[in-house]
Formats: C-alpha cells, sequence, structure tokens
C-alpha cells in the first residue's frame, strides 16, 4: 500500500492510496481460501466458529467495498511525523471551538484508528451531537509503532511506555500545551504509563480498561469484586491463548497472519467472549451491536491485510510482556498516576472492574461510572456514549480552559 | 486427496491404503509456498520471537523449488499400509511384521508436531535388526498408527478424542491384529498415550517404553502454569533441580502454541489457509529442536536425521491432509498435565532419557512415578524428536529396554 506524502519538514500531510491490484490479490486469497474441517462443539469454546469465518469471507470477497476503508481515512486530515526513529501516522481533527480541550486518544489490538472513527463527530463538534459547546475536543489519533499506516520499529523496547514518551512529544509537536488522553485495550495501557511519566502538560487521563489488574491481586472482598475476579480468572484460564502467543512468539503467528487474511480475520475476531458473539452476530444472524458493523469490522481488518502488521502489531505485546515480567520479578511499584483520572467500566468489558479496584489502582481519581452498555471496544461499539463519559469525565480539567 | 482402499469388508475388517496426491494438489501447494506473503525480519537475532525469517526464507524456497513433493507418498506407499475402523472413526496404520520367528510386536506412537514420518526410519532396524548390527531376538514387529485427527487417520467429528479414548484405541488396533503380548512405545502425545495404556494395563500389554515420560510428583506439577512458575522447592537434588528449571522454560517461554491448541485449536485458521504458516507453526516446537531444524535449513547443517527433507515429509504430511488443526484438538481434548506422572502402577517400565528433550527425566522422580521400572539409560544425543532424529540410537535402546520382557517369547 503506498501513500503519499507532502513536503513539509516536520509533519507532512497523510493520504490513504491503495493500488488496485492489493485488493485483486486480497480477493483472490480471500477466494482461494482453504478451510479447515468443522469444530466440534456448538460455540466459541474450540475457538473462532467456521460458520462465523465463512461469512466474513463471503461478504468480505463479494459485498464489502473496499473503497471505503480508503474513503474514511481521507475523509480526515492525516498526517505522518518521525518520533524516536519511527515514523508515525495520525489523524488531527480541530474542533471549531474555541477553547476545545486537546485529546490524544489511543486505539488497542485488534484495533486501530479504526476503532476510534466515529467518536470524531461528537468529541470534536458537540453541538452537531446533542453536546454544547463548552464540551468540545481537538481530537488527536495516532495509529501505535506497528500498527496502521505507522511504521514498524526496527529496534526493541518499543512498550507501552514508549509509545507513550512518543505521544507526548507528538502533542509537544502540535503545539498543544494543555491536554488530556484517553484509551481502552493497549490504548489504556499507554494512557496509564503517559498518566505515570505526567509528561509537562497533560492534564489527566480517562481509560476504560483497567490495565493494572495484570500486575498482582485486587480485593476480593464484594460480590462485585469477586465476581470481576472470576472474569479475570476466565480470561487467564481460558481466554489468553492469543495473549501468550503473541506475548512469547510474535512472529510464529505472524506467518499466517501475514499469508492468509481469513486467518488473520480470525485471529482477530478471537480476543473475548462478548465482543466475539457481538460480532458473530452481525456477520451470521445480520444483527449487528451499536456500531459494529460487518462493514467497520471488515475496515479494520483490511487495514491490518493492506499494511501487512499482523506481526508487528503482535509483536507490541512481546514488548509489553518483557515489562510486565521484569516488573513482577522486581517486585517494584511503578510510580502512581498523579493527574486526576477518569474511569468507566462498561458491563460487557472483559473484566468490568469495580470502583474500589478502580480507586485503588488510581488514588486521584476524580470520576467514575458504569455505563449502561457496550463492551470492550466501547468507542466502537457505541462511540456516542463513550464521547458522553469523556467529555463528562474530564468537564472538571477545563476550569483554565484547553489551549493550542 | 484421494486414497486407494479395499472397501470389501466389514467396518472392523483390515484394509489395504495407498497414498495417491493429484498432481492437480502438487501445483496448488507449489502456486501457495510461491504467493507467500512474509512478515518483515523480527527485530531480534535469535528466536526469542518466534521463528526468524532467514530460517522461514530458506525453508520455504527448499520446499518451492528442490524438494520433491511427491516423496512422503512414496516413502509412505514403500510400506504396508491399511485403514480399520475402531469406535467409528478409521484409523490409519503402517504395520511391518519381521521375518523373524518370535519377533515382539510393538506399537509406535507418534506425537505433535509428528506424524508416523517420526517413525519411518526405524521400521528398519526394529523389523529386521540383523541388517542393523543387531541380532535375530531383537526383531519386533511394528505398528506405527496415525492419531485420530492425524496424518490418514479419520478426523473426528465430535468431541471427546482425548489420549485416553486414543490409548484405548491403539490397544484395540493391537488385539484386531492378532497380538495378545505386545509393547507400547512413545514420545510428545505418544508418550502420553503409552502412559495410559499402561494405567489401563490389559494383560496383552507387557510393558511400555517413553521417551519423553510423566515423572511430575504432583507437589511439582501444581507449581506450573502458564507464565506463572512458582520457585523450585527447597530440597531438590542436582537432577531434579535441573528438571525444574527446563520444565520452567518451558511454561514460561515456550508453551504458547500449546495454550493456544488447547483454548481456541479452531481459530488457526492460518495453517490451514498458508503452506508457510503451517510450516513455522510447526517448527517452533521447542527452543532445542528448533535450533536443530534451523541448522538443517540455513547451514545446511542437519542434526542427526532431522534434514531438510525430513521435515519438510512430515509438514507435506500434514498439509495434504490438512491435519494442521484436526491434530491440534487433541490438546484442546486433553485434561492431563503433559509431564505429570499419571498413575502407572503395575506395568513395566522403560524410559529412556535424550539429553536434547525438553527435560532430563531424574532417576528419581522417574522411580517414584513407575513402581515398576525395569530400565533407564540416559543417552548422549538426540533431542525431543529421539525416533526422528536418533533412529539407530533409538532402536538400540528399544532392543535393551524391552530385552527382560522377551523371556516367554513374543507371539502374535
Amino acid at each position: 500500500m503506498s501513500s503519499t506524502v507532502g513536503t513539509a519538514p516536520e509533519i507532512k500531510p497523510f493520504h490513504v492510496e491503495t493500488p488496485e491490484e492489493q485488493i485483486d490479490d486480497l480477493r483472490r486469497r480471500i477466494g482461494t481460501m482453504r478451510w479447515p474441517t468443522k469444530e466440534l462443539v456448538p460455540d466459541r469454546s474450540q475457538g473462532v466458529q467456521l460458520a462465523t469465518v465463512q461469512e466474513l469471507a463471503a461478504y468480505w470477497a463479494s459485498d464489502y467495498d473496499f473503497g471505503r476503508l480508503e474513503a474514511r481515512l481521507n475523509a480526515l486530515p492525516q498526517f505522518t511525523t518521525e518520533i524516536d526513529g519511527v515514523e508515525i501516522h495520525f489523524i488531527h481533527v480541530r474542533s471549531p471551538h474555541e477553547n476545545a480541550l486537546p485529546l490524544i486518544m489511543t486505539h488497542g489490538w485488534p484495533g486501530s484508528v479504526m476503532e476510534l472513527l466515529e467518536t470524531v463527530g461528537p468529541l470534536t463538534d458537540p453541538t452537531a451531537h446533542s453536546g454544547e459547546a463548552e464540551d468540545a475536543f481537538h481530537l488527536v489519533l495516532p495509529s501505535m509503532p506497528g500498527y496502521g499506516f505507522s511504521n514498524e520499529p526496527t529496534d526493541l523496547e518499543w512498550n507501552v511506555g514508549r509509545v507513550g514518551q512518543a505521544w507526548a512529544e507528538l502533542m509537544r509537536r502540535l503545539g498543544y500545551t494543555r491536554y488530556v488522553a484517553q484509551g481502552g485495550d493497549v490504548g489504556a495501557a499507554v494512557t496509564d504509563a503517559m498518566g505515570r511519566q505526567a509528561p509537562e502538560g497533560l492534564l489527566g487521563i480517562h481509560v476504560n480498561v483497567l490495565v493494572t489488574v495484570l500486575g498482582g491481586p485486587q480485593p476480593t472482598e464484594s460480590d462485585e469484586e469477586r465476581a470481576a475476579q472470576a472474569q479475570l480468572d476466565t480470561f487467564r484460564e481460558s481466554g489468553s491463548g492469543y495473549f501468550l502467543e503473541m506475548t512469547t512468539r510474535p512472529q510464529t503467528i505472524g506467518y499466517a497472519l501475514l499469508d492468509s487474511p481469513v486467518a488473520l480475520a480470525a485471529w482477530m475476531l478471537d480476543h473475548d467472549t462478548d465482543s466475539y458473539y457481538k460480532i458473530a452476530g452481525a456477520f451470521v444472524d445480520g444483527k449487528p451491536t451499536g456500531n459494529l458493523t460487518r462493514d467497520n469490522i471488515l475496515d479494520n481488518i483490511t487495514l491490518y491485510w493492506l499494511t501487512g502488521t499482523g506481526a508487528s502489531a503482535a509483536r507490541s505485546y512481546w514488548e509489553d510482556g518483557r515489562v510486565l515480567a521484569a516488573a513482577l520479578a522486581s517486585g517494584q511499584a511503578p510510580p502512581e498516576v498523579s493527574v486526576p483520572v477518569g474511569f468507566t467500566t462498561f458491563p460487557g468489558e472483559v473484566w468490568a472492574a469495580p470502583r474500589s479496584w478502580v480507586e485503588q489502582s488510581y488514588p486521584s481519581l476524580t470520576y467514575f461510572n458504569k455505563a449502561d452498555r457496550g463492551g470492550h471496544f466501547a468507542a466502537w461499539e457505541e462511540p456516542e456514549l463513550l464521547s458522553d463519559e469523556i467529555r463528562d469525565a474530564f468537564r472538571s480539567l477545563r476550569t483554565n480552559g484547553g489551549a493550542s | 486427496m484421494s486414497v486407494t482402499t479395499d472397501d470389501s469388508a466389514g467396518a472392523s475388517a483390515i484394509r489395504p491404503f495407498t497414498i495417491e496426491i493429484p498432481e492437480p494438489e502438487i501445483e496448488a501447494l507449489r502456486a501457495r509456498i510461491a504467493a507467500t506473503r512474509l512478515p518483515d525480519k523480527e527485530p531480534v537475532e535469535d528466536s526469542s520471537e518466534g521463528v526468524q525469517l532467514a530460517t522461514m526464507q530458506a525453508l520455504m524456497w527448499y520446499w518451492g523449488t528442490e524438494y520433491d513433493l511427491r516423496r512422503v507418498e512414496t516413502r509412505l506407499n514403500a510400506l504396508p499400509q491399511f485403514l480399520t475402523e475402531i469406535d467409528d472413526l478409521d484409523i490409519h496404520f503402517i504395520h511391518v511384521k519381521s521375518r523373524h520367528e518370535n519377533a515382539l510386536p510393538v506399537i509406535l506412537i507418534h506425537g505433535w508436531p509428528g506424524s508416523v514420518v517420526e517413525m519411518l526410519n526405524v521400521v528398519g532396524p526394529l523389523t529386521d535388526p540383523t541388517a542393523y548390527g543387531g541380532s535375530a531376538e531383537d526383531a519386533f514387529d511394528v505398528v506405527i498408527p496415525s492419531i485420530p485427527g492425524y496424518g490418514f487417520s479419520g478426523k473426528p467429528t465430535t468431541s471427546g478424542w482425548g489420549p485416553d479414548r486414543v490409548a484405548s484405541a491403539s490397544l484395540e488396533l493391537m488385539k484386531r491384529l492378532g497380538y495378545t503380548r505386545f509393547v507400547a512405545q512413545g514420545g510428545d502425545w505418544g508418550a502420553v498415550i503409552v502412559d495410559l495404556m499402561g494405567v489401563q494395563a490389559p494383560p496383552e500389554l507387557l510393558g511400555i517404553h517413553s521417551n519423553m515420560p510423566g515423572i511430575l510428583p504432583p507437589e511439582i506439577a501444581q507449581r506450573f502454569g502458564p507464565v506463572s512458575v512458582a520457585p523450585a522447592p527447597a530440597g531438590l537434588s542436582a537432577d531434579e533441580q535441573r528438571c525444574y528449571e527446563d520444565v520452567s522454560d518451558v511454561y514460561t517461554k515456550g508453551i504458547g502454541y500449546a495454550i493456544q491448541m488447547a483454548l481456541r485449536p479452531q481459530t488457526l485458521y492460518g495453517i490451514a489457509d498458508s503452506p508457510v504458516g503451517l510450516a513455522a507453526w510447526m517448527v517452533d516446537h521447542d527452543a532445542r529442536s528448533y535450533e536443530d531444524i534451523t541448522h538443517a535449513f540455513v547451514d545446511g547443517r542437519p542434526v542427526g536425521n532431522l534434514t531438510r527433507d525430513e521435515v519438510l515429509d512430515n509438514i507435506t504430511l500434514t498439509w495434504f491432509t490438512n491435519t494442521g488443526i484436526s491434530s491440534a484438538r487433541l490438546y484442546h481434548e486433553n485434561t492431563l498435565g503433559f509431564f505429570d506422572a499419571k498413575g502407572v502402577s503395575s506395568v513395566p517400565v522403560a524410559v529412556s532419557v535424550f539429553p536434547r528433550e525438553l527435560y532430563q527425566a531424574p532417576r528419581s522422580w522417574t522411580e517414584q512415578a513407575y513402581p515398576n521400572l525395569i530400565y533407564y539409560n540416559v543417552v548422549d544425543r538426540g533431542d525431543h524428536f529421539a525416533a526422528w532424529q536418533e533412529p539407530e540410537l533409538f532402536s538400540a535402546e528399544l532392543r535393551a529396554a524391552f530385552r527382560s520382557l522377551r523371556t516367554n517369547g513374543g507371539s502374535s
């Protein structure tokens, strides 16, 4: 996939252009998929079900509009800039409203900036989306190194901490001296790291996954805590295969993900039970949940395929696994987050964090809410609801006005 | 892939079997290899992120150009192969009878990512020992089945084909062949399966031999989990400590593939669709065998019999039978700790310890796991794929291991 790049020295406009032969090749590969036999169970317990993947492949090869991805991205202002040796791709949408608060949002795995596109309207143009001008954000949506149109690092130690540092530099380079940060999944880990690094100008963070639970045990005194612990145990015992493989052998699984589009799609669908059944519902029953439609799911998978980032995205788990293992071995707690923290628990999340766990992880918690719908891919599935949460979480930080 | 069988008899009949790979399948495999889209090189200089690009490029090149894609077909068809239905599933097996009288019947069970290909080079030494430096008294009649879901055996269409059921089917196969006194051997899954044959302990089973014995005592086994491993307890001997550390390494760095196949085998669509994806998945078993296989492809220095052709025979067989995922399902069906003592009690057990196996079973834990241990030997070379890599040494071990059980003579 090639791109056209402008001539500005540091921050270069970026435009996606997909050669037709890459689309043809992708369609051909989907068409020649060699299938395994059907799983032996009537649920997802053996993995992504054959019927789901076959419906996905059929729609992908025949009805899906391959121009969508390019059109959706090119409709937004995109740029690249080199930070710490890696060319970083990002979307940057300034709000029409004065005093909008600059916000950097980070996607996760198996996500990309595609997860976040539907929040651009509500966040930057709130008056057109049932909000007020005082709720406006200037929005920066970077692609993580090794994901989407950001380059793949060729050196080591591109863990979430280093990504967080790169984001602070990106915001500085964009002229933002007071800003906030948000993320879910790996994006929550990046945002959490930024909170601990507390770069100059970072006013506060909002996350919708409690990543700190991976670092040690949580209290299990209340029913709610025990329920969350049971979800965490289920993830560790029966849901962490992809996590373990990518944390230890990203290159090995990478060969299949680069060579077989259907393999890539299946690997990306197998994230968690809640989102899997929602996505399967979109393909098999024609019943999408929220914004998790067939087209939106395939936009994200198509981006991974065309950019060839299956292995490089998986590698980010390897990097973070090394940091986590070193932290656990050292027994040293990371520095606390000193900036204000907002947190939203979505009911379908892999582990729905109780307020008590969030307070313990973030003593500077200033906002906590339990949403009434939505799962792991909150921004993607419920963009308006997440946008409301972000507005509420950061409202108290606006007293001095955002600035750029 | 088509096969020719003699389908004239009923379900329990034993039907001769020959492989015929249609030419379009050969061409399709070659085309897929040539069209492979590879990832960029890993940013490390070792195998810590998985199978290295240079290894896969060398494998891909050899597979797509110089390797004879009909080699595995030719090798298998050179041996007497059969199908028979057991427990509603077709079981494929190789059956070579020795020309020596009183040969001892042995069933050899392969593992993952293996197949009957692992065992082909021990057929000669075991059935025809006088041609391989042995004596007529060392002869075996050899039975090599394909585990259900592997190679040319049927793919189970219902849950329940765990290692215990494979053990029962293996015992049934030997009885159906008319063997009333026989022994069993295995490594990897084969080791688990022969252990479970030993637990079942039918009177016909004279003994078992394992090159990956299940020996972890319960109080040790419970300390191991994926990624999280408890520190070794105090008071281990040097051999036990070394074993503990090796198993720890497997659990913390090398078990991703096994956990993925145990939890979500179906998600691995890429090992059905991409030959290079399948090859990478199969080459990434353990650090030592990976190193040996890499030498074969990258440096042209194979270790023992683990040559490029041998490695590709196994991968090619798995590709043509499309058994990447069906073979992975054995991990999903399994409920036992791979390396744990399984509770074999009365059956005589022989163990050979190969130095580059995942772990070296200490004599102390081996004696604890197998109360009737009749043979224990540490050999000087060989990795996880003992039969495959060191067929002569492996065959010598089997002769020595089972010699004491022959006193009454084998029979069929």
